[in-house]
């Protein structure tokens, strides 16, 4: 246990070579471009709100709101296209204004936070109804189609690679170049011990509202991930990833109580979160099961992952 | 402070005012609003809420950032598994009550143990749990609604009782009795404020923090079971989703109620004032015809404005 202690994402990497293992032997054509390259569509926008919850849970924080951000982004990205005419400008101004909505939700939930002092977990709860409310009068029900650029582009392929690798590899450059800011020793500072920190002179209420700001514009980008595996709008898109984007994050080895862990173990908690719903599907359990397998193996790897990263 | 501002931030004073001003604007808007059998009507729905906030208390008295949002799978299971045992024969409802109370306790349970043992964060906890118990109930229903009330449990929860009132009004009151009596007369309930308040100092005049926290989240869990059974009396048949629309009402009620989030302070009264002025709310949103993200964005803006009155954290302002 002592040689695990905040090495949690050595545990967890050997769990996803595990389940890439069982995943393989379970579907045989598992290793070929085409299934790989699907997976990873699937996975990327819980990879990439994974990465974006890091942050503001390393600050001590949490954001409960992440899924219902994902679907402002979303209606907010399809209504503009739309309301555009679906052009490349319009795509590019669409795409702009997701970014930007992801940013300042961020920035309520920061400012509500940090600047009121309100309780994290509470508020990000609400804001997360109104970010969900506000999706719903954008967009009152799932439709308006992208332009099929928009679909075809992020399904297709650039330099010979595929675009969703090119956005993982992205996303890995930009928790690299993230981590070594002294925004993030900071961050991790404010999480870890916020009296010192605030006494050592950091601006502790400024470095909590970028992490949110942070989180925030990373589910807008998954957000845009989604719109281009959905080709439409839904005001009720991604529900379940604030619990699954904790997970993740818990499961990388990032303390719930801040202060210490990694966005990289977050992509490889995200990673075993998606694979685990591979196993099980592919493990041929009736549909009925599958909810409830997945339920108890995620409630299981979270009691695991506080238990070994306890200190 | 001055005493009229004193006095506004006072929860139970407020959570009346909002009662009031709620029943005046409501009947402005469609005359009869606040007749005597609309207004048993407002209380019965109010009482379903009242009794998983009641559960929602004590776990967040008991601190520790003790907030249960297993509530609504829990509400589902115990419809569910309610319906099943009677099956619309009144014979069923004592079983009935005892297999959801019973099994809805063991879930929170585990809740309780995964919180103090394991140390998992509440919140983590709780929305694992609804993933599991979600998931059981797929696995128990195959996804169809399952399960009827029998009639003696509707006309229970439907029809006056005594002196005019329903039983479910006078089930609520006796709740609300045993709230009191648990967190001023006992014991136990001086123990829970003392471990709210300041858990280190709790342990070491020697209380079982632990364990009392494993029984409050086990409480919790038995209310929202109970509350499921009380729920397909209300509404006759049961679905796996029946309970999701109470679980952020019970955290708003408790709040309304003065309540602190950080645990150790307040009473269950003022959460009762809470839940009939949050269904009172939501009653007048329905009479002013207000689509759902209307009343989404109402019910968030009344969660962070309550916050502002009285959920701030006493922390140095960094």
């Amino acid at each position: 246990m002592t040689l695990l202690r905040n090495r949690l994402w050595l545990v967890t990497l050997t769990a996803l070579i595990a389940l890439f293992v069982v995943n393989w032997i379970l579907q045989p054509n598992l290793v070929t471009p085409n299934v790989l390259k699907s997976n990873l569509t699937v996975f990327l926008p819980i990879v990439l709100v994974a990465i974006g919850q890091t942050y503001v849970v390393l600050g001590g924080d949490i954001d409960l709101s992440v899924g219902s951000v994902v679907a402002l982004v979303n209606v907010v990205t399809v209504s503009v296209i739309a309301a555009l005419g679906g052009g490349p400008g319009g795509v590019m101004l669409g795409m702009g204004a997701g970014l930007l909505t992801g940013a300042l939700c961020g920035m309520v939930n920061g400012l509500l936070i940090s600047g009121l002092r309100f309780q994290p977990i509470v508020t990000t709860f609400a804001t997360g109804i109104i970010f969900g409310g506000l999706a719903l009068l954008v967009l009152p029900t799932a439709g308006l189609p992208v332009p099929a650029e928009y679909w075809r582009t992020y399904g297709g392929y650039a330099l010979g690679l595929p675009v969703v690798l090119w956005i993982f590899i992205g996303a890995l450059i930009a928790i690299a170049i993230i981590s070594r800011r002294a925004f993030f020793k900071h961050l991790s500072a404010a999480g870890g011990q916020r009296t010192a920190a605030f006494q050592t002179g950091l601006k502790v209420g400024q470095i909590r509202i970028m992490a949110y700001v942070l989180c925030g514009l990373f589910a807008a980008v998954a957000a845009l991930c989604l719109t281009g595996e959905t080709a439409s709008g839904d005001p009720l898109m991604g529900r379940m990833l604030a619990l699954s984007s904790i997970s993740a994050v818990v499961l990388g080895g990032t303390a719930l109580s801040g202060g210490s862990g990694s966005a990289f173990g977050s992509v490889l908690g995200a990673l075993v979160l998606g694979m685990i719903g591979n196993v099980i599907f592919f493990a041929g359990l009736p549909f009925d099961y599958q909810t409830l397998i997945q339920g108890l193996i995620t409630l299981l790897a979270l009691a695991g992952g506080v238990l070994v990263s306890r200190r | 402070m001055n005493r009229a501002t004193l006095l506004l931030t006072n929860p139970l004073v407020l959570a009346t005012l909002s009662i009031l001003a709620l029943l005046a604007v409501g009947e402005t808007l469609s005359p009869g609003f606040a007749r005597g059998d609309q207004i048993i009507r407002l209380l019965t729905v109010s009482a379903i809420l009242g009794m998983v906030a009641a559960g929602q208390s004590l776990v967040v008295i008991g601190g520790r950032e003790g907030i249960d949002l297993s509530v609504g799978a829990m509400i589902s299971l115990g419809a569910v598994l309610a319906g099943n045992v009677m099956a619309g024969s009144d014979g069923g409802i004592v079983p009935a009550i005892l297999v959801a109370g019973g099994a809805t306790f063991v879930v929170g349970l585990v809740n309780g143990l995964g919180v103090t043992f394991l140390r998992i964060p509440p919140l983590v906890m709780t929305l694992g749990m609804t993933g599991v118990v979600q998931g059981g109930l797929i696995v128990l229903s195959r996804g169809i609604p399952s399960g009827n009330a029998a009639p003696s449990l509707m006309s229970f929860v439907n029809r006056p009782l005594l002196l005019g009132v329903p039983g479910i009004l006078w089930l609520w009151a006796l709740v609300g009795i045993a709230m009191w009596f648990l967190l001023r007369r006992t014991q136990l309930g001086y123990a829970i404020y003392a471990m709210g308040s300041n858990e280190r100092a709790a342990e070491l005049t020697g209380l079982p923090v632990r364990l009392i926290r494993t029984l409050l989240y086990g409480l919790s869990g038995l209310m929202a079971g109970i509350t499921g059974v009380v729920v397909i009396g209300y509404t006759g048949n049961s679905f796996v989703s029946v309970g999701d629309q109470y679980v952020l009402p019970s955290v708003i009620a408790v709040v309304i109620g003065g309540i602190s989030l950080a645990g150790g302070s307040g009473n269950y009264f003022g959460v009762m004032l809470g839940a009939i002025a949050l269904t009172l709310l939501q009653s007048v949103l329905i009479t002013l015809q207000m689509e759902f993200w209307g009343r989404q964005l109402i019910f968030g803006g009344v969660l962070l404005l309550l916050m502002l009155l009285y959920g701030r954290t006493k922390q140095l302002r960094v």
